[in-house]
């Protein structure tokens, strides 16, 4: 009897810190609003993001996902966008970070795939370490069968490394992007609807690669197809105009959303 | 009634439209090819001078051209034989003074332009570069003597390759903005995206994806300098015998045909159309080395 409760105690322990892990945040965006010049794309968002967890983004078009992926690395100011409220990272102000820092925390996949035209395969992979100082040749090539593998793409280009990379097909083009952004080891890969100019194949190959990373890095992935964001995501937000209108876990919100708007964006009755 | 009347004047129309159908068929055809002819004649006439440029040099170059010519010294008058050795050397000193000073700043210049350059000091440098590349090359010369040859009391390659250099740099600081502009957006967001500074990803990434673009542009420059002959005469001044001082007068291709061909002596203008045909070929071989160096390795 008493063991009983003995290991029920050690449980319950367990359990609490497993939940402590999963609680824990890596980003913390509170009251984040988003301007073009005096144009607000993004209005008050509050939202956290759990370590090692995938993060989806839906919405229609120009309801301000991707301006807000662009706010986590600072992106959005280089086209001319401010930002006001605050994100945290690790519990520090990124606005207060300095942003080429922060984007060697917090990589960023394109939509469309875009490797580095003058380079090979494996300059690419490994442009990051490379323009950063990092010239040991040994570092160099474990960093690159690293990423190449983390993003399943080393035993397609295992023997072709010093080729262009503009060889590769688009689905390899963008996995290349991937382990690019994988080497320089960031905490978290956002990713700006890396599938969507990718055919069913290389979209299936990218989201098991987007599953196999979770287990050591947190991303926020937007995307446009509501499937992909089932498939793939533990949690998904829904934006609309700018807003944030619901975040629960994937499966809360695609099969009993809290939010009528929700439910009509879901099942297609509007965006 | 009125029905009937509007559906007449249809047809009627039709018929017309069809008339007219055929009539403009034949005037199209007929623009189309007179228009064609008339492109078609443009170009001749703009390959006709360059055929005779190649005919002349080479058909009046080739009687003096011989390995002499590359590693002799200018005869007197009056002696047979003779070569250009100083000049010819001369011409690459030039150029090359004109190289170091001119496309560094050239090619920074451009890179600050497309990089920096979105407003009101930007466009004015961009104007200011315009006018510059349209200034002639003898003006360009008087401002070196003012500035470089007074000071120093004499006529010094250096002066010539500040001439030179002036005249370089609008073509290669417009090329280089522009190729770098051409850049898609993509790459460079991707470069700021992996935590690499913006100016390392300007230098290695953007200014690479541009390179063959830009190097074309030096080439322009460096062939355009390689024929300038006005900016020289006040600067460089020329000389008959062999020097590779940069603070002395120094001889160059171009003076050289300048001088030959007005003088008197028939072997002297013979030597100036030797010289010009080398020139040509410098250039040309220019051109093909830069080609080769800039093709992509991919």
């Amino acid at each position: 009897m008493r063991n009983d409760i003995a290991i029920n105690k050690t449980n319950l322990k367990e359990k609490i810190s497993q939940d402590k892990n999963k609680e824990k945040l890596v980003i913390e965006v509170k009251n984040l609003s988003a301007y073009f010049g005096k144009v607000k794309v993004l209005k008050e968002i509050n939202l956290s993001i759990p370590k090692n967890k995938v993060i989806a983004i839906i919405g229609p078009s120009g309801c301000g996902k991707s301006t807000f992926l662009r706010s986590l690395n600072r992106m959005h100011e280089i086209v001319g966008g401010t930002i006001t409220g605050e994100i945290l990272l690790d519990g520090k102000n990124i606005m207060k970070l300095d942003p080429v820092l922060l984007r060697r925390k917090v990589g960023m996949v394109f939509q469309k795939p875009n490797p580095f035209p003058t380079m090979s395969i494996f300059n690419n992979v490994v442009s990051g370490l490379k323009l950063n100082g990092i010239k040991d040749k040994k570092i160099l090539a474990e960093a690159a069968e690293q990423s190449l593998t983390h993003a399943a793409l080393w035993d397609e280009v295992k023997d072709r490394l010093h080729e262009s990379a503009l060889g590769l097909s688009g689905g390899q083009q963008q996995r290349l992007c991937i382990a690019r952004s994988l080497a320089i080891k960031p905490e978290i890969l956002l990713m700006d609807e890396p599938a969507s100019a990718l055919d069913p194949l290389s979209t299936s190959k990218i989201e098991q690669l987007i599953h196999n990373l979770k287990a050591e890095f947190t991303i926020v992935i937007v995307t446009h197809n509501m499937q992909q964001a089932a498939r793939v995501s533990d949690k998904t937000a829904f934006f609309y105009m700018g807003e944030l209108i619901e975040f629960d876990s994937t499966s809360k919100l695609f099969t009993n959303p809290s939010v009528k708007k929700t439910e009509d964006y879901i099942t297609g009755r509007f965006g | 009634m009125l029905r009937q009347e509007f559906l007449y004047g249809v047809l009627k129309k039709g018929g017309a439209v069809l008339v007219n159908k055929r009539l403009n068929f034949i005037r199209r055809k007929s623009t189309n090819y007179v228009m064609l002819s008339l492109t078609f004649l443009s170009v001749v006439i703009a390959v006709i001078p360059l055929l005779f440029i190649f005919y002349y040099t080479i058909s009046k170059g080739f009687t003096y051209l011989n390995l002499d010519f590359f590693i002799s010294m200018p005869k007197p008058v009056g002696q047979e034989g003779g070569g250009m050795a100083n000049a010819i050397i001369g011409t690459f000193i030039l150029i090359g003074i004109g190289g170091a000073i001119g496309l560094p700043v050239g090619i920074f210049a451009g890179i600050y332009l497309a990089e920096f350059g979105n407003n009101k000091f930007g466009s004015t440098v961009r104007f200011l570069a315009d006018v510059l590349s349209g200034i002639p090359s003898i003006v360009v010369g008087v401002v070196a003597y003012t500035i470089v040859v007074l000071p120093m009391h004499h006529f010094s390659a250096f002066a010539g390759g500040v001439a030179l250099a002036i005249l370089m740099i609008p073509t290669v600081t417009r090329t280089t903005e522009e190729m770098i502009r051409l850049v898609p957006h993509s790459y460079r967001e991707a470069g700021l995206a992996l935590g690499i500074p913006k100016w390392k990803t300007s230098l290695v990434i953007i200014l690479k994806s541009a390179w063959k673009g830009i190097a074309t542009g030096i080439l322009l420059a460096i062939a355009r300098a390689a024929g300038e002959t006005a900016p020289l005469l006040f600067t460089a001044l020329g000389n008959r015998f062999w020097s590779t001082k940069i603070f002395q007068p120094i001889a160059s291709l171009t003076v050289y045909i300048y001088d030959y061909a007005k003088s008197p002596f028939t072997e002297w203008n013979e030597q100036a159309w030797t010289a010009s045909l080398i020139l040509i070929a410098l250039i040309s071989i220019i051109s093909l080395l830069f080609k080769i160096l800039t093709r992509s390795k991919y």
